[in-house]
């Protein structure tokens, strides 16, 4: 029972992390129904702030958090601004290859500054406390709490804030919305910043989790979380959370009760019978089709 | 200085009109097959080009094997598959696994082929399984059950003792020649533009513009769809046969998301529901890849950068929904100039 309890604890660590990431895909396509496949670079860009922040300037965790979630906010807009902003139009693959392409940009380009992995200094004192047998750090009560904190933050913002009901408007609706006075490209600038600032929060948080980080850790967490967030039903915020934790709670208990190279086989395996029962994932609903 | 300008363009003239005679004359197209196999055959024995140019021609075949068939299910269904480096995987372990442990060395050269069939059979019977989901989820959905599948046939190799888990397989005899690179690439393109251009292809067209529409038209989208992935995961099978027994080695690292994207990369590059658009593609990429090798670390930074911003110019790719009249059927021709007219016009007037 306590295994069983210390497994759930540490799928809730893993599950957040993919929930924060999973928000920004699903924030993204349900405002421009488009995929940004740089997102899992993006969050590696956070965990590299995240390192910068604490192993050159020294900073505590807080500044470093902030550092990192408005540093990759900014790349997010400027991607969105020079990269997606001129496919607005295109067929949506083009979109999504370019999407593609600016990950592998961003890969790369942190692979020449940082060839070899790197380890990550501790920024929260971790205290290990044992209730009832299961232990408990500190970092993991930190992370699954902030990363509690910003979803209740953004669902806030979606639902009750002015830009929120224009980012819902915008998803609704391209054409007619912006004719009734709404900033488009204000508003998509907007949830891109939002979006990809969740990324970095969670880079933060995975790298002082596993504090060895290397350029490439974005792309497998990436397509995970976008599975996630396809699991939750693509497009809907809630459903992205409940995505993240499904997956990390998948992972972490076939890790625990078969041998760890089974994990993405069965975990794989339980989604695809998922979406055959439920093919528009479990808050999405099916789009009608006109002929 | 008029005058001058309209013999200039009469000579323009004359010239297109000489080139699309070219062109367009079919009896052409055995004799540049002829001239193309023998070449194969004399370049690596009379030597004629250095073995690194021989290596990166091998390359260029391979990958055009694997962006057309990728380009039968992306470009001309119109799904988001991004699993064909698994159906990749599938053909070169089975392959590599007759040639290593089943067939006497002795044999091999003789069998290569049917080894290559072989793994191109495994290949299509995975790629049979992985049609059924695609009756129901499209769009993204399937981009994940295709996505999936690739972790699983990854994850089980790696699960998989016998044929060296994690470890993957070592010392494969380099079997894949010029010539047989040039004969399989000749196969695909040839099944493939035929595929494109019979009654099963009209139905698979007609399932991109609109599967509903297509169905109440009489198409069967089930039968079509898995004809489809067959024909697509053959050819992926055939190039990761070709793809092991060249490199040699082969370990389930090899096979991961990042090969996937790049034929990604090399289909909409070139351009999708176009085989030519994937030839070049192909092409385009493996040699600009090798041309660009003295930047060192900094190629793998140019290269996105090059296509985002082919991407932004030409969203379609370079020879988006255009074709090399040689693959065109006369008859053909006309209807698909219109087409595409129509297609484009749309594009502007959405915009």
């Amino acid at each position: 029972m306590t295994y069983i309890l210390q497994q759930g604890l540490n799928s809730l660590q893993l599950g957040s992390i993919y929930a924060l990431i999973a928000l920004g895909y699903t924030m993204v396509y349900g405002i421009l129904t488009m995929i940004n496949f740089a997102h899992g670079d993006l969050f590696m860009v956070g965990a590299f702030l995240c390192f910068l922040a604490a192993t050159f300037l020294h900073l505590p965790f807080v500044p470093t958090l902030l550092i990192a979630m408005i540093g990759v906010a900014l790349i997010g807009v400027v991607i969105e601004r020079f990269a997606y902003k001129p496919l607005r139009q295109a067929p949506r693959v083009s979109a999504i290859i370019t999407a593609l392409g600016v990950g592998i940009f961003l890969e790369n380009f942190t692979l020449v500054f940082a060839p070899y992995p790197q380890h990550v200094p501790t920024l929260i004192k971790n205290t290990t406390w044992v209730i009832g047998g299961v232990s408990v750090s500190s970092l993991q009560l930190i992370i699954i709490a902030l990363s509690l904190v910003l979803m209740v933050l953004l669902d806030f913002i979606v639902r009750k804030t002015m830009v929120g009901m224009a980012m819902r408007a915008i998803s609704w609706d391209k054409t007619i919305v912006p004719l009734m006075g709404i900033p488009l490209n204000l508003v998509i600038s907007a949830t891109f910043a939002i979006g990809t600032s969740l990324g970095g929060a969670a880079g933060v948080m995975y790298a002082l989790a596993f504090p060895v980080i290397d350029p490439y850790m974005g792309i497998m967490i990436g397509w995970k979380a976008f599975i996630a967030a396809v699991v939750g039903g693509i497009g809907n915020i809630r459903g992205a959370m409940i995505g993240g934790f499904i997956l990390g709670g998948v992972e972490i208990l076939v890790a625990a009760f078969l041998p760890s190279t089974y994990r993405d086989f069965v975990a794989f395996t339980l989604l695809l019978i998922l979406l055959i029962f439920r093919p528009y994932g479990i808050l999405g609903k099916p789009r009608p089709q006109k002929v | 200085m008029s005058k001058e300008s309209s013999d200039n363009g009469n000579w323009k003239n004359w010239l297109s009109r000489q080139w699309a005679k070219i062109v367009t004359n079919r009896k052409l197209l055995p004799v540049l097959l002829v001239i193309g196999l023998l070449l194969s055959f004399a370049i690596p024995q009379f030597g004629l080009l250095n073995q690194y140019i021989v290596l990166i021609l091998i390359y260029v075949g391979i990958n055009i094997i694997l962006s057309t068939s990728l380009n039968l299910v992306n470009g001309y269904m119109g799904e988001f598959s991004v699993g064909h480096a698994g159906f990749m995987a599938v053909g070169a372990y089975i392959s590599a696994i007759l040639t290593t442990k089943i067939i006497p060395d002795s044999l091999a050269p003789w069998l290569f082929p049917l080894v290559v069939f072989a793994g191109g059979t495994g290949a299509a019977l995975i790629g049979l399984m992985v049609a059924i989901p695609s009756f129901k989820t499209r769009g993204d959905y399937l981009a994940i059950v295709t996505l999936a599948f690739l972790m699983i046939v990854k994850s089980l190799i790696e699960n998989i003792e016998v044929i060296g888990g994690p470890r993957g397989i070592p010392g494969i005899t380099r079997l894949t020649t010029l010539p047989w690179t040039f004969i399989w690439v000749v196969i695909a393109v040839w099944v493939i533009r035929n595929f494109v251009y019979s009654k099963f292809g009209r139905g698979v067209l007609s399932i991109r513009e609109d599967e509903i529409a297509s169905d109440l038209m009489s198409v069967n989208s089930r039968q079509v769809k898995m004809l489809t992935f067959v024909i697509s995961s053959f050819f992926a099978g055939v190039a990761g046969a070709l793809f092991a027994h060249i490199l040699q080695f082969i370990s389930p690292r090899v096979f991961d998301i990042i090969k996937s994207t790049d034929i990604l990369i090399m289909v909409y590059l070139g351009g999708i529901g176009s085989i030519a658009g994937s030839i070049l593609g192909a092409l385009i990429f493996t040699i600009l890849l090798e041309v660009l090798r003295p930047l060192g670390m900094w190629r793998m930074v140019l290269m996105p950068l090059v296509l985002v911003v082919l991407m932004i110019y030409r969203p379609r790719g370079i020879m988006g929904l255009r074709e090399f009249r040689w693959f065109v059927p006369g008859y053909d021709l006309i209807a698909t100039n219109l087409w595409r007219k129509k297609k484009e016009a749309k594009d502007v007037s959405t915009s």
